[in-house]
């Protein structure tokens, strides 16, 4: 079966002389959760936004659910998006419109059932996430890790073939972040749905992942399943998986020596 | 060393104007692509309700308290001029047509601008700050179409009604001072207006002005806010930006409109 997302020697750079993205070669199977790991500013997130097609490759090729992103208009951009749900860093919950409004609103836009059927498929969305009792809520009465759920709901109303989720982890207490996991390997089987995770968070994603490309300057520099990950001989990596301060990623930034910005003699 | 001087200064001017022409010419091509994707606005046109209620509706206090005042104030200075000609009679006259050619479009327009144009600017900013225009566009949901184009024909719509309604308290106003608290005679005060201001030539094109200035008004508050840097400071400026430009352009189209309108000895 044809991957559902394939890249091939990808590059992208916004200004010539800065590539961001260099030689990504990735390929992502139907039904997998992948995750997408790196430090912050590796661009792990520039590739999501290609797979999306926010952004297209400056060369080599992107296919996305049988599409060239490279090749695709607006209409054919948002046929393709019709088929994703994704699955923002703090949600992105619209502030002026309830929870229910919120999962009611993809439907609404692509869908326009009937009312009755709407409201069935709404509550159907938040019970999956938990949340059918807050359907009434406005997002600002939301903990963060409620509003992740609510756009995870919203994310899946239209039954999405592909989930994107950017940084899915990040400032979660410890139950929310549970939840957010269970949620993600539950959601992704009984939809039959395929899911890519871009995370720094590597030691609680390697326990949902079922695949990991792991990514560092622009290129990936290592990928395999988790207990791979987990015990890379590779140095980035092992530096990364264990936390430690020093290693390829030095602590300190880039600077003239210690001395001269303290103006003392040698 | 004055010639470096002089030859940063104009790369920093060539600059400068190369970014305002750049940044209008993009001005530009965003509200021909508004208007052309103005569809779902119009389609569900509850959609652009709303948002004459946001813009239109929730400004109506601010607009009715400044016509009223500044009707009054009118009055006052009016009849302190027109009595020492023995025209006070004339002071209807001079109220109505001050505010339905003048004050009223282009005080509104500024109150608008102040009041709903900053608003929208920071709405749009924020929800850009926020990521909701792009959550939208994952969505496949075109953010221009659904999010700008309701507020643009809100706003556009909103502009007329308020300045009209300006006119009118402004006129009440007028007639509160003039004929209740000074005593020029009522029957005077308003057939003397009815007699002199002219629907075409005083009332139309002062519709028109306030329907351009409405234009440009929520042009500019759009735009800012949806080229706002996604940051709090970046939204902070753009709303900033939307009220100095949004009143300069005001100010110069009402120029450029009176000009127009009312030169060349075709209306007395």
């Amino acid at each position: 079966m044809q991957p559902i997302v394939e890249i091939r020697k990808l590059a992208f750079a916004y200004a010539p002389a800065h590539p961001v993205l260099r030689d990504i070669d990735l390929s992502i199977e139907r039904g997998a959760v992948v995750g997408i790991m790196g430090q912050s500013g590796c661009g792990k997130t520039t590739l999501l936004r290609v797979i999306m097609g926010a952004l297209r490759p400056s060369a080599g090729e992107a296919r996305v659910l049988g599409h060239d992103t490279r090749t695709l208009d607006t209409q054919g951009l948002y046929a393709m998006r019709r088929k994703m749900g994704m699955l923002f860093q703090f949600g992105a919950l619209f502030t002026d419109m309830s929870v229910y409004e919120n999962v009611a609103f993809p439907l609404r836009e692509h869908v326009k059932p009937p009312d009755e059927l709407l409201n069935d498929l709404v509550i159907m969305k938040l019970n999956a996430v938990g949340l059918r009792g807050a359907a009434h809520l406005t997002p600002t009465e939301l903990s963060g890790g409620m509003a992740r759920r609510v756009a995870l709901a919203r994310s899946i109303a239209l039954d999405p073939q592909l989930i994107l989720y950017d940084e899915p982890f990040t400032g979660l207490d410890p139950i929310s972040f549970g939840v957010i996991v269970r949620l993600i390997r539950n959601l992704n089987d009984s939809l039959g749905a395929t899911s890519i995770i871009v995370t720094h968070d590597v030691q609680e994603a390697l326990g949902v992942v079922d695949y990991v490309y792991f990514m560092a300057a622009g290129r990936v520099i290592a990928q395999g399943k988790p207990d791979e990950i987990r015990s890379s001989s590779e140095p980035f990596v092992r530096q990364f998986v264990n936390g430690a301060a020093e290693g390829p990623v030095p602590f300190h930034y880039p600077a003239p020596a210690y001395e001269a910005d303290l103006e003392l003699a040698a | 060393m004055r010639i470096v001087d002089l030859r940063a200064r104009l790369e920093r001017l060539g600059s400068g104007v190369t970014t305002h022409v750049w940044r209008l010419g993009f001005a530009s091509r965003f509200l021909a692509y508004l208007v052309l994707h103005s569809g779902t606005a119009l389609r569900r046109f509850r959609l652009t309700i709303a948002e004459i209620y946001f813009a239109g509706v929730l400004s109506l206090i601010i607009i009715l308290v400044s016509g009223l005042f500044v009707g009054m104030v009118l009055a006052l200075q009016g009849y302190e001029t027109l009595q020492r000609f023995g025209a006070s009679e004339s002071l209807g006259v001079l109220v109505a047509l001050s505010l339905v050619r003048e004050l009223g479009p282009v005080v509104a327009g500024l109150l608008f601008a102040s009041r709903a144009g900053s608003a929208i600017t920071a709405e749009i900013g924020l929800m850009k700050a926020t990521e909701q225009l792009s959550a939208m566009e994952m969505m496949a949901v075109d953010p221009i179409a659904r999010v700008v184009a309701p507020r643009f024909w809100g706003g556009v719509l909103s502009m007329p009604l308020l300045a009209a309604l300006f006119s009118a308290m402004g006129i009440f106003g007028g007639y509160l001072v003039g004929v209740q608290l000074i005593g020029v005679d009522a029957g005077a005060f308003w057939s003397q207006m009815q007699a002199a201001v002219d629907l075409r030539n005083d009332i139309m094109n002062g519709v028109i002005k306030s329907v351009v200035f409405g234009i440009a008004v929520t042009w500019i508050a759009v735009f800012e806010g949806y080229d706002a840097p996604p940051t709090a400071e970046g939204v902070s400026r753009a709303t900033t930006r939307t009220v100095v430009t949004s009143s300069l352009a005001i100010l110069f189209l009402d120029f450029i409109l009176t000009a127009l309108m009312f030169t060349g000895g075709t209306h007395q």
